[in-house]
């Protein structure tokens, strides 16, 4: 148990390593950014004097050395663009993002668990067929253009929420329910296949001659053993969430990091274009693991193995 | 009754039924041999015949776009900026689901947009299996150092979020349709590697693969006829996961302009040149592009749900 943990975070840090070599590398023989930094007509020694003052005149395994020294001690470099220092950003726009993808989390979760039993236990019904064509639509659409549709709606034409920004609750309604859409339909789907799959098995089969009731048999035997499984793609969701939120927060103009991230692309900002990609690849590693420990926590069959 | 059992026994022929299938039932599911479940559901559910229809039609617009589409989807018109669908007020009469504010036809757009969906979705689909193929194959059969070093890059590239990894390659290579393809096929290959590497891992050991290894046959023939067999039925149901998914995000980087570039008319495209439009009343110019790709990947998914359920029922839902 202990080991596996060890090979888990080890496992995890090699992947931070190896993302941002390649995000560094790449970066840097695709594109200069002092094309786009410099006025048109500067001078050629006004260029070459940016150059150096930004350390991009040093070969590329020193700048990758120099990178990696300074990212030990927390600096991601300087934004070309915004002429302040890249994490700093990148970690003042995070609470925001967080915000939105916390609540897209639990909203899809408070939704999904009862709906998904509903239908597992109501196999074949009237509801368990809505939700299954519900569902279908959720993950069908893309999460951007729901968030279109729900500003058209609410916002356009009945003008109950806000369609941008970020301050009060009601900003966060329409982008924290349009992102939660996918995430609430994969949830059902997952929670009723699950249950369906579980209510199959033996042990169900000897709580009810038990003669324990069927809402017993439902929530305490049998959903109990479906959100173990379900524990590990929740997680993942979320991880991979603040990623996908990039989307939403440009239809949105919610001020998060993927909207920062976008912005940096456009100007070529290479060091805000970095912190984010290791912001986010260090955050979704920390939560899948975090996930994996979970998982061996809720599940005594992993727990008790040497 | 001893004269009939004895004629059964020894003139089969004379049997007073054709062969029917057992028939039982087992907790509300109805068994059915496995050979016949593919068809057996396929006309059991309209669903899944009216998705395939769909598909069929979507995919015909696709190849024949340039006779169905009515008007060219890059001409713009300054005279019908702006131009709602047929049914409203103000409409134009080619223009039947309107126009957008360079004078654009939407519908023309959404019928080269789906082109460029399918296109994307099923090739780039395609050469991530065929790389992921490969590489599980080899993974799985030779076993030793390739093994470790493509399944190392396997969990490198599932550790990361698969829409952050295609950003990062976009940003990298900047917009184009070859380079969008390449793109999602890279972040594509390596759960068909996985899978495919599972497969074999369960079944080189099994006593039939030994035995034609006993015969003298080559890795090329184990490998093609005993390995890759087996692993047709998880890779198509993997597949016909990944080709929505990769839809939608293509339809993702072209809505942020990452993807393909303007000249090329896609869904992605056309919703975010209709959200620029959106706050003055001109709803279809988003609306429309966006329900056609839902159309096209619900229609997807029911197909990949039939499939899934019909060649392994007892596996629990694959995300």
């Amino acid at each position: 148990m202990g080991i596996y943990l060890l090979r888990r975070l080890y496992q995890a840090l090699l992947v931070f390593f190896i993302v941002s070599g390649i995000v560094f590398v790449i970066l840097h023989i695709s594109g200069d950014p002092l094309a786009l930094l410099m006025p048109q007509d500067a001078p050629p020694s006004d260029i070459e004097e940016m150059r150096r003052s930004l350390g991009l005149d040093k070969p590329l395994i020193v700048q990758y050395g120099l990178f990696l020294k300074n990212a030990a001690q927390g600096n991601l470099g300087v934004s070309y663009h915004h002429g302040q220092p890249a994490l700093k950003l990148v970690l003042e726009r995070l609470p925001a993002s967080l915000e939105l993808v916390v609540t897209t989390i639990l909203i899809s979760l408070i939704l999904a668990v009862p709906i998904g039993v509903l239908a597992a236990s109501k196999r074949g019904t009237a509801i368990d067929r809505a939700s299954l064509l519900g569902s279908l639509i959720g993950i069908s659409a893309p999460p951007f253009w729901i968030g279109i549709a729900f500003i058209l709606i609410f916002s356009v034409e009945l003008q109950w929420l806000p369609s941008s920004g970020r301050g009060t609750w009601a900003h966060l309604v329409l982008p924290a329910t349009s992102l939660a859409l996918y995430r609430l339909a994969l949830f059902i789907r997952l929670i009723r296949a699950g249950m369906l799959d579980v209510m199959t098995m033996d042990f169900i089969r000897t709580a009810r001659s038990k003669g324990v009731s069927e809402q017993k048999v439902i929530y305490k035997h049998a959903l109990k053993n479906t959100l173990i499984p379900f524990v590990t793609i929740a997680g993942m969701q979320m991880g991979s969430l603040l990623a996908g939120a990039i989307v939403t927060e440009k239809v949105f103009a919610w001020p998060g990091m993927g909207r920062l991230f976008l912005d940096a692309i456009g100007v070529m900002d290479f060091p805000v274009i970095i912190a984010w990609t290791l912001v986010t690849a260090t955050i979704f590693l920390t939560v899948n693991l975090a996930v994996d420990i979970l998982y061996v926590w809720l599940d005594p069959r992993i727990r008790h193995e040497k | 009754m001893n004269d009939t059992s004895a004629n059964k026994t020894f003139s089969p022929a004379v049997a007073e039924e054709p062969y029917a299938p057992p028939t039982a039932h087992y907790l509300g599911f109805e068994y059915i041999p496995a050979e016949r479940q593919l068809l057996h559901s396929f006309f059991s559910s309209k669903l899944v015949q009216g998705a395939l229809l769909i598909l069929l039609l979507l995919a015909v617009c696709a190849v024949f776009a340039d006779g169905i589409a009515p008007v060219n989807p890059l001409e713009q018109t300054l005279r019908s900026r702006l131009r709602p669908p047929i049914w409203e007020e103000r409409s134009l009469s080619p223009y039947y689901l309107g126009t957008d504010s360079l004078g654009r036809d939407v519908l023309s757009n959404i019928i080269y947009g789906l082109r460029i969906s399918l296109l994307v979705g099923f090739v780039s689909v395609g050469i991530s299996l065929v790389i992921g193929l490969t590489l599980g194959l080899t993974a799985g059969y030779k076993r030793g150092f390739w093994e470790s070093v493509i399944m190392r890059a396997v969990d490198v590239q599932l550790s990361l979020p698969l829409i952050m990894i295609a950003l990062c390659f976009m940003v990298i290579f900047g917009q184009g349709l070859g380079k969008m393809i390449l793109v999602l096929a890279i972040t594509g290959w390596a759960e068909y590697a996985r899978t495919v590497r599972g497969t074999v891992l369960s079944i080189r050991e099994k006593e039939n693969v030994e035995a034609a290894r006993a015969l003298g046959f080559g890795p090329w023939t184990i490998m093609v006829k005993y390995l890759l067999i087996n692993a047709i039925t998880p890779v198509l149901i993997l597949s016909a996961v990944q080709v929505p998914r990769v839809i939608i995000l293509e339809a993702t980087l072209s809505f942020l302009g990452l993807g393909v570039p303007v000249t090329t008319p896609s869904i992605g495209m056309a919703i975010a040149r209709g959200y620029q439009v959106l706050f003055s009343g001109s709803w279809w110019a988003s609306i429309f592009p966006g329900l056609a790709l839902m159309l096209l990947v619900a229609c997807i998914n029911i197909v990949a749900d039939w499939l899934r359920d019909a060649l392994e029922p007892r596996s629990r839902e694959q995300v």
